[in-house]
């Protein structure tokens, strides 16, 4: 059977709206990622030219910058979605997925987001890590939509998790600003701001600006594609879940249900 | 009932199983001071390294005995169909979540004067500006306090709570970490002024979190 046909029949078994784009929105996003990300890799390759301080390094920052956008996107639609939730009106588990998806994605672009960093930062500060207030708080960021994703994974009833979930992840929203004035302060109150120097923010050059915004449009669809693609599997996931629980009801039924006497049939 | 008097019961029965039970006094009190024994095996006594990091040090150990009290706060409600009494209880969620909270501050507030004579005899460290200290410090453990009862009774039920608490709990603190480590290097060396930003932060961080915990316990409660 093929993917769409048992997308097709869990829609018609479960009687709701299974997925977030409609099949033909969902080609031509995947399409425009797939040209967007073609054009990343020529414009910011080639076509940029290469920093005059930092060298190739800076072409790291196509990625980076996008990166970091889209994870703050994602923790936005889960923040969102939370709230979706918890209001009785809109109540629905349409958001609870669209939440778990969006913080599953803003937890794996944060990742992207301190890796390609600290790849940057090796050859351009000369350490793969430094307790710059933004670091330290994307990294705190980063364990509490972990723990976030940890809670998602314990197993129980649809809405007592979803209740449980909207509300750690409004926690984590409302404690992000927190974290990260607190960081702030900590960093400026004891040094002054020793790896971003004014200096180094140069006028930046215009097609290398061209590279940064094509980076984020291609990144901000690709979360869109994969956003709806992870929708869709965690629909297919709990429809398998119920089938699974049928059936093994179902034998449980048969197994404990006297047996026919052989032969009783004509 | 007003809802501070709703609180005074919940409060004053997790103390009353507290004082009875001794589990503060016997594991989580003896707990604290062998961190600090630990602490200096691992960093030299002699150079003074203890001295100078004593107030993060002392709020590491503050962060760990929490964990352990909150898991506690909420051991002694599974018990015995615990939670399904406080469910049927009639009182309100907030007045609950205030009450667990406000015995669990104060069973912190215990440890942590405690540990400051740990700290005060084994470190040497000399206490400095006490105003700004005192005050960091209640607002830090209230801050402590309302954030773990708040995950302590989103984690209750499940079975892995106690792995969870942490990784959910932790993360969230950090500025608490931060702004009492802070408050008390600044009170120490008698630079109030660096102090009361900290407090201050504390302080929101405190009411932030009380009302974000009156709101969501009782949500949380029923479906625990």
């Amino acid at each position: 059977m093929s993917a769409d046909a048992v997308t097709a029949e869990a829609a018609s078994t479960r009687g709701t709206d299974d997925r977030l784009m409609a099949p033909i929105a969902r080609w031509i996003v995947g399409i425009a990622t797939l040209v967007a990300l073609g054009a990343l890799v020529v414009v910011g390759l080639f076509v940029a030219p290469a920093d005059a301080v930092q060298g190739d390094a800076q072409r790291l920052m196509y990625l980076h910058v996008p990166a970091a956008w889209v994870a703050y996107l994602a923790f936005g639609v889960t923040a969102l979605a939370s709230v979706l939730y918890l209001v009785r009106r809109t109540r629905s588990l349409v958001w609870d997925r669209v939440a778990g998806a969006s913080a599953e994605l803003g937890v794996i672009f944060t990742g992207l987001t301190l890796l390609l960093g600290s790849l940057w930062g090796r050859p351009v500060w000369g350490v793969w890590w430094a307790w710059d207030a933004r670091l330290v708080t994307t990294a705190v960021l980063f364990f509490l939509y972990l723990g976030y994703l940890a809670l998602r994974r314990v197993p129980a009833a649809a809405d007592v998790r979803a209740k449980r979930c909207a509300i750690a992840a409004l926690v984590a929203f409302v404690d992000v600003p927190i974290v990260h004035f607190s960081v702030t302060w900590w960093r400026t109150l004891h040094q002054k701001a020793t790896v971003f120097n004014p200096e180094l923010d140069a006028k930046i050059h215009g097609t290398m600006a061209l590279a940064l915004w094509i980076g984020v449009l291609a990144f901000t669809l690709l979360y869109a594609y994969l956003l709806d693609l992870r929708y869709r599997l965690e629909t297919l996931e709990e429809d398998r879940e119920e089938r699974e629980l049928e059936a093994a009801i179902a034998d449980r039924v048969r197994g404990s249900a006297p047996r026919e006497p052989v032969g009783a049939t004509p | 009932m007003s809802i501070v008097q709703e609180a005074a019961l919940i409060a004053g029965k997790d103390l009353k199983i507290e004082t009875r039970a001794r589990v503060i006094t016997q594991q989580i009190l003896p707990f604290g001071l062998i961190v600090l024994l630990l602490f200096a095996f691992a960093l030299d006594p002699d150079r003074g390294v203890l001295r100078r990091v004593a107030p993060g040090l002392f709020w590491v150990t503050v962060l760990l005995a929490a964990l352990l009290g909150i898991s506690r706060a909420f051991s002694i409600e599974a018990e015995h169909g615990a939670r399904d009494g406080l469910r049927l209880s009639g009182l309100d969620g907030s007045s609950i979540f205030l009450g667990k909270a406000a015995a669990l501050a104060l069973e912190l507030l215990i440890f942590e004067a405690l540990l400051t004579v740990g700290v005060v005899v084994l470190f040497d460290v000399r206490l400095g500006s006490l105003a700004p200290l005192v005050l960091a410090t209640l607002a830090a453990t209230v801050g402590l306090a309302a954030a773990g009862t708040l995950y302590g009774v989103l984690a209750a039920g499940i079975r892995a709570r106690e792995t969870l608490v942490p990784v959910l709990l932790l993360p969230v603190v950090a500025p608490v970490l931060l702004g009492a480590t802070r408050a008390w290097e600044a009170s120490i060396d008698g630079v109030t002024s660096d102090a009361w930003p900290w407090v201050a932060l504390l302080g929101i961080f405190a009411v932030l979190f009380v009302g974000i915990g009156m709101l969501a316990f009782g949500p949380l409660l029923e479906e625990s």
